[in-house]
């Protein structure tokens, strides 16, 4: 497992700069997400971060105006370049929501519904990959006598990990993680950092949150924004313990922000 | 204003609203003190399944009009239905807000044109068109249901977009999260979870084809016959109503007051499916 564990980038920003319009949301971000480890992105409210992950995922492709220069590249390959399969590239980088969304359908049509996009039809294979997601994301006991009932009913924490099973059920490689636990309380906030751990095995976890222990909790390094700019990028010990800069350290000190 | 004070206004408002409701009330019951009791005398199974209509002889079988206008509303729902729910999912979903805005209203003003206007497109354009190509008349049910087709157009397009609206951002979000397509997302995600408003909108576009009558008297040739072919001469019940009314009396008069409690009845209960399935424009079970 260590040898696995072994440092190496699958994604690389380089001098990202996005536009909302006129407005400059990204200034030059250069920085590389680490394979299987977990980068927490934090900073105040406007700084970028959110921003930055959506571009991650060309989720920024949906609202109107955004412009984009630099590069993403994933696995050495740009992702902006225009031979990006954009529904390979979301299927490679998925995303957790701030607030838990699970369609309007049963807890089963959930998780296959990604498969189902892919055009996967066997009966035999949605089953198999829909009951090792749910064990992936530690639902499966509780929920396989009723995978027929419709997934809004579940409790708000099972509806953020029936999420990420169905984001698992496609088998990514990053997963992008939007303040994934804003909307739970602190007890099935809990259970979701102990998941993302678990998945950390497996998976390149990159998450936004305003919650700064749940950052030093969860992470191996931190990146913190400001303004568009990004401002320290080191080990999550080295930021919360020894910040090399003056402004993160007022904004983990709660000075700002 | 100043008169009347804030209690005066109020009560002034309040009066005029409950006239207006029982003016309406009172129409409701006026049709059925009139129709109801020729219903009993006549046998309401005679009256709504024989099929002879003869006033002059004391035969009042409506069944020719109820199955003229089944017909006319069916072919028009087979026609405005698809065109209009796939109308509302291109302007819903592909089409930049900004044109939406501008294309909605415009579509929702066409239900402001008065009917016999499209009566009249239906006589001069329409129905010599059907007439040279697959003969017949050309006044026919085809073309009514062509006509009411285009009519209910705005009805269905406008309450569809508005359901297709009402779904949350954040399902679409998910979906092309997962790597599906924007038509992935409308077939597979957004038109289900809009689905009630969806029906609902073809319901009411129901009603209005069934309720529609001078365009639909101008078009359909208005023979009280069963038709056996879309290119027949039909009447529909609300035709043979404003055809014969001015000119009927006694029994002829009720049986005509009974044709519209049956009319009443039938929207009734399509406008209550549809406003039980427009509350819950998204399902969220």
């Amino acid at each position: 497992m260590e040898e696995s564990k072994k440092v190496h980038d699958i994604i690389d920003i380089k001098n990202l700069d996005l536009y909302y319009g006129q407005f400059q949301a990204l200034k030059s971000i250069s920085m590389s997400i680490q394979h299987k480890m977990i980068t927490a992105l934090i900073g105040p409210s406007g700084c970028g971060k959110s921003t930055l992950l959506r571009s991650l995922n060309r989720m920024n492709d949906l609202i109107r105006g955004v412009r984009i220069t630099g590069q993403v590249l994933l696995d050495g390959k740009d992702i902006y370049n225009s031979g990006m399969e954009i529904t390979e590239l979301r299927k490679t980088v998925g995303m957790v929501f701030q607030r838990p969304n699970p369609f309007p359908l049963s807890i089963y049509d959930n998780v296959v519904y990604g498969l189902r996009v892919a055009g996967v039809k066997s009966k035999s294979q949605l089953d198999e990959i829909m009951e090792w997601s749910l064990r992936s994301a530690w639902l499966w006991d509780q929920l396989k006598d009723k995978l027929h009932h419709p997934a809004l009913q579940l409790p708000l924490d099972q509806q953020q990990r029936l999420c990420i099973a169905r984001l698992l059920a496609v088998k990514p490689e990053v997963i992008l993680m939007d303040e994934p636990c804003s909307a739970l309380d602190p007890i099935s906030t809990s259970k979701v950092e102990d998941l993302m751990h678990e998945l950390k095995k497996d998976y390149t976890i990159v998450i936004v949150t305003h919650n700064m222990q749940q950052a030093s909790r969860v992470s191996d390094y931190t990146a913190f924004y400001y303004i568009g700019n990004l401002i320290e990028y080191a080990d999550t010990k080295k930021i919360f313990t020894a910040p090399g800069v003056k402004q993160t350290e007022d904004y983990i000190s709660g000075r700002f922000g | 204003m100043k008169l009347l004070g804030e209690k005066g206004v109020e009560r002034l408002l309040s009066v005029v609203a409950f006239s207006a409701i029982s003016a309406l009330g009172l129409i409701a019951v006026f049709i059925f003190i009139e129709g109801l009791p020729f219903l009993f005398k006549y046998g309401i199974k005679d009256f709504l399944l024989s099929s002879d209509w003869r006033p002059d002889a004391g035969k009042f079988g409506i069944y020719p009009m109820i199955a003229a206008s089944f017909w006319v509303m069916l072919g028009a729902m087979l026609i405005g239905a698809p065109l209009g729910i796939a109308g509302a999912i291109f302007l819903a979903e592909f089409v930049p807000k900004t044109v939406m805005n501008i294309i909605k209203p415009a579509i929702e003003l066409l239900a402001a044109i008065p009917s016999v206007i499209y009566g009249f497109i239906g006589v001069v354009v329409l129905a010599p068109v059907i007439r040279d190509l697959f003969g017949g008349p050309g006044l026919s049910l085809l073309a009514g249901a062509i006509i009411l087709g285009i009519m209910i157009m705005p009805t269905v397009i406008s309450i569809s977009i508005d359901s297709l609206l009402a779904v949350p951002v954040s399902f679409r979000e998910g979906s092309l999260a997962l790597g599906a397509t924007k038509w992935q997302t409308v077939h597979m995600l957004t038109t289900k979870a809009a689905k009630s408003g969806i029906v609902a909108s073809i319901i009411l576009g129901m009603g209005r084809a069934i309720g529609e009558t001078m365009a639909v008297i101008m078009v359909t040739g208005n023979s009280v016959m069963i038709p056996h072919s879309p290119l027949e001469s039909v009447r529909t019940l609300t035709a043979n109503i404003a055809l014969e009314m001015s000119y009927a009396i006694g029994m002829h008069r009720e049986a005509l007051f009974a044709t519209g409690v049956v009319l009443f009845i039938v929207i009734i209960i399509l406008n209550s499916i549809a406003s039980v399935a427009i509350r819950k424009k998204v399902i969220v079970k």
